[in-house]
């Protein structure tokens, strides 16, 4: 490779004049003034962070803020998933602060979560006085150059007068088009200098232009297509949660009849009790829904990036389909799997878009047969495998608590328009599959990352932009004690969160891996075996173990309420005596069944063809006759 | 896999080379060509990026180049409505006896010899990057004792310019 680059750099980003036409009150301040006023002014009232030396400028003004509140967490990887939790539940962007270094190296595993899950994220980070920049100085960190491929885009300001602007466009990025997290680096020395503040400062991104009004034409044709389908399946993803568009999809997919299958990121965007509901695709998704991408003949995909967790072995994912593939990320379209109809633009326009061209075709009476009749083959089809092949589990011999049966009574016992924030692995999938997700912003969890730890923090955040809704987190006993201390953070700030810990005394999902594809050889997978035990687990029985760490204790010791529950017959009990408390963080420890599987499974690498309803068990789709 | 010839306007602010460069090799791409330079817009730089892959993925990776935030357009220059060149400077062993026809093969390619001296002749040269790939190979035989070669630039033939509608952008942001 060559390269030339005479030229291309200025040492600082070019001046820009602020202020338009109408000048604002200027007012004289500080650049860490001049940060704080414009979070004020960009409506950020709830900040996650801890201070070290090179943000602690910012923190000082911040004492006196009373429209930003600052959550000050033990981690800072705890604020960047507080962040997180706070924007899925809220909708807003959520704003993190760390200082420079290794302040903001921890930072990086939730901008790249959020980065995976396309959630608006603003991060501000401290860095080391401009002069020191580049010379190794204490707690320097290039972390714009880190976190440049997990961002949405970064700036490094070190010019005071760029702080409003910075930020108004830094707000503006992650919000808007598909949103993603944005990082803000400020160097000591402009927090510390003297600067002028005005608002609304003058932005100005001239490359940065998202499309989301969709093309006509492709609205048109998609409709087409879909008037035409035998087979159609609305295959729905995050991005329908993330434009608001809830309603207007419960309104296309009754116009159309189709059957919805929504993704991990997409739970409550379409109500699991509605009968058109087929459940989650993808490796451990519902027999119905993985089979109905694979008999389609037409998806209909609204926000949604045929993900490998949904398609299995792309080349023979959805094989029959057609593709209609809408989303607000051009590049999304296509990358994965080709796009018949591909139209750009935010889900919420298309899909009003394409409610009135539905509706047109019915009213113009150009139906195909499959579509006058709603799809009544196709639901003949779909109801005989939601029937044979339902969501389930068995509850252990032993008489032991069964995971899937804490989970399930959790969300029963749970008051309406509880927010649950799973951690990831096992507990993660039963959490999805067990609980009824019925409207948008009630379900958070880790989907592209697949970030262990999330919860707790997760839930957290959620529970601070939404104090008057319950906040549960399903956690599992591997990721709990990833990030279990910002449960000091909940208790010492009124954030009374209840967090389920699914105990199995492994880290289950590898270890039903290990199960499956390494001949019950469980390396490094029992998180409670010690120095007696060899580390070999008896099959067949609830977990004993060391009982090191002792939860409840550790619960207490952090300011919780604790509770330890081992017994079927006392489960209703706790979760009733957990949804009571309100005034502290309460955990429950709950000790299942170790041997508990996640089922349906399609094995990685695999095609969805091949997925199991159970272990063993293959779907007889009578597919001689289907096709 | 095929050549293509991308031209990428870019807001000329600290680390766009480097957001372009590192999204190329995290998506999995090789850049054969790169160059960057200011246009006659001062706010802007032009960076012309020659990569050899298949339409496809270059649909993909033009896609993900066009989501940074300051990139403004990027063009596919087709070899047939644009002109590229390319610079080498090549410094060549000559004596008494192969000098002259040195000098002969730099005037068959309307090359220039930029500096002289008893071991050694330097030659400028420009070009489509096949022209200078064909000197190159007549000089090797004298032997080349220092090679040095820049990016392609490129521009497309005809009147229309690729700066005007994003200079206009610029300037009614600005």
């Amino acid at each position: 490779m060559t390269e030339q680059a005479s030229g291309a750099h200025h040492p600082q980003p070019r001046a820009r004049t602020s202020g338009g036409s109408q000048q604002p009150a200027v007012e004289h301040v500080t650049g860490a003034q001049s940060l704080i006023r414009s979070l004020e002014e960009v409506g950020a009232d709830t900040v996650f962070g801890i201070p070290g030396g090179a943000i602690l400028p910012a923190y000082d003004p911040m004492m006196d803020s009373s429209k930003v509140r600052h959550v000050l967490v033990r981690h800072e990887q705890g604020a960047g998933h507080a962040a997180t939790g706070y924007a899925q539940a809220t909708g807003k962007v959520g704003v993190c602060m760390a200082t420079s270094g290794p302040g903001a190296t921890n930072l990086v595993t939730p901008i790249a979560d959020a980065h995976m899950d396309s959630v608006p994220l603003v991060a501000i980070t401290g860095q080391v006085a401009s002069k020191a920049i580049g010379t190794d100085a204490f707690q320097e960190a290039d972390i714009c150059g880190i976190t440049m491929p997990i961002t949405k885009h970064n700036f490094l300001v070190t010019d005071p007068a760029e702080i409003p602007r910075t930020i108004a466009e830094a707000f503006h990025i992650a919000a808007t088009g598909r949103p993603g997290p944005v990082l803000v680096d400020i160097a000591k020395d402009a927090l510390q200098a003297r600067t002028t503040f005005a608002w609304p400062p003058h932005t100005d991104l001239p490359g940065y232009r998202p499309v989301t009004k969709p093309h006509a034409k492709q609205i048109r044709e998609a409709a087409r297509l879909i008037a035409e389908a035998k087979r159609p399946v609305l295959y729905v993803g995050g991005g329908v949660l993330k434009s608001g568009a809830t309603a207007e999809l419960k309104v296309l997919a009754e116009l159309t009849g189709a059957p919805v299958t929504t993704t991990l990121m997409a739970l409550g965007a379409f109500p699991d009790s509605h009968p058109q509901h087929v459940g989650m695709p993808g490796m451990h998704g519902a027999v119905t829904a993985v089979t109905a991408l694979q008999k389609s003949d037409l998806l209909i995909t609204l926000g949604a990036r045929f993900d490998d967790r949904v398609t299995g072995k792309l080349d023979s994912f959805a094989p029959y389909a057609k593709v209609v593939h809408a989303d607000i990320d051009p590049a999304e379209i296509g990358k994965n799997r080709a796009a018949d109809v591909p139209i750009v633009g935010d889900a919420r326009e298309v899909i009003a878009d394409l409610i009135v061209a539905v509706q047109a075709e019915h009213d113009a009476g150009q139906l195909g047969e499959a579509a006058r009749t709603g799809y009544a083959a196709w639901w003949k089809d779909l109801n005989r495998w939601r029937d044979t092949y339902p969501l389930g589990y068995d509850l252990p011999d032993d008489g032991s608590l069964s995971p899937q049966q804490v989970i399930e009574r959790i969300g029963k016992l749970a008051p309406a328009d509880t927010i649950y924030a799973a951690g990831v692995g096992q507990h993660q999938m039963w959490a999805a599959h067990f609980i009824d997700y019925e409207k948008p912003s009630t379900w958070l969890n880790s989907g592209g990352a697949g970030t262990m730890g999330y919860a707790v923090p997760a839930a957290m955040g959620a529970k601070a932009g939404q104090p008057d809704r319950t906040v549960w987190a399903i956690d599992g006993d591997g990721c709990f004690q990833m990030t279990n201390q910002e449960l000091v953070t909940c208790a010492l700030n009124n954030i009374p969160i209840k967090v389920a810990v699914i105990n199995n005394g492994a880290l289950g999902m590898v270890r039903q891996w290990q199960t499956l594809f390494y001949n019950q050889r469980y390396s490094n997978t029992v998180l409670h075996s010690g120095p007696e035990s060899n580390g070999l687990v008896t099959a067949g029985k609830a977990s004993g173990g060391t009982r090191v760490p002792d939860f409840v204790k550790l619960s207490e010791a952090m300011g919780c309420v604790a509770m330890r529950c081992e017994d079927p017959a006392e489960l209703d009990a706790v979760i009733a005596k957990a949804n009571a408390i309100n005034d502290r963080p309460v955990v429950i420890d709950f000790i299942v069944h170790e041997d508990a599987q996640v089922w349906p499974m399609v094995a990685a690498g695999t095609s969805n063809d091949e997925v199991m309803a159970a272990r063993g068990v293959r779907p007889d789709f009578g597919d001689n006759e289907d096709d | 896999m095929s050549k293509h010839t991308l031209s990428v306007l870019v807001e000329n602010t600290p680390g766009i080379l480097a957001r372009i460069a590192a999204l190329f090799s995290r998506r999995g791409f090789n850049i054969d060509s790169l160059a960057v330079g200011v246009t006659e817009h001062p706010d802007i730089s032009r960076i012309t990026i020659v990569v050899s892959v298949e339409s496809l993925p270059l649909e993909q990776v033009t896609k993900q180049l066009n989501k940074l935030v300051n990139v403004l357009k990027i063009v596919e220059l087709e070899p047939g409505a644009a002109i590229q060149r390319e610079l080498v400077l090549v410094k060549v062993r000559a004596d008494n006896e192969t000098r002259s026809q040195i000098v002969e093969i730099v005037q068959l390619f309307r090359a220039k010899t930029v500096d002289v001296s008893p071991e050694a002749v330097t030659i400028e040269a420009t070009g489509s990057s096949d022209k200078l790939e064909a000197m190159l190979k007549m000089l090797e035989p004298f032997g080349i004792k220092e090679l040095v070669q820049s990016g392609t630039i490129a521009i497309g033939r005809g009147a229309r310019s690729i700066t005007d509608r994003s200079l206009r952008a610029l300037d009614r942001s600005a």
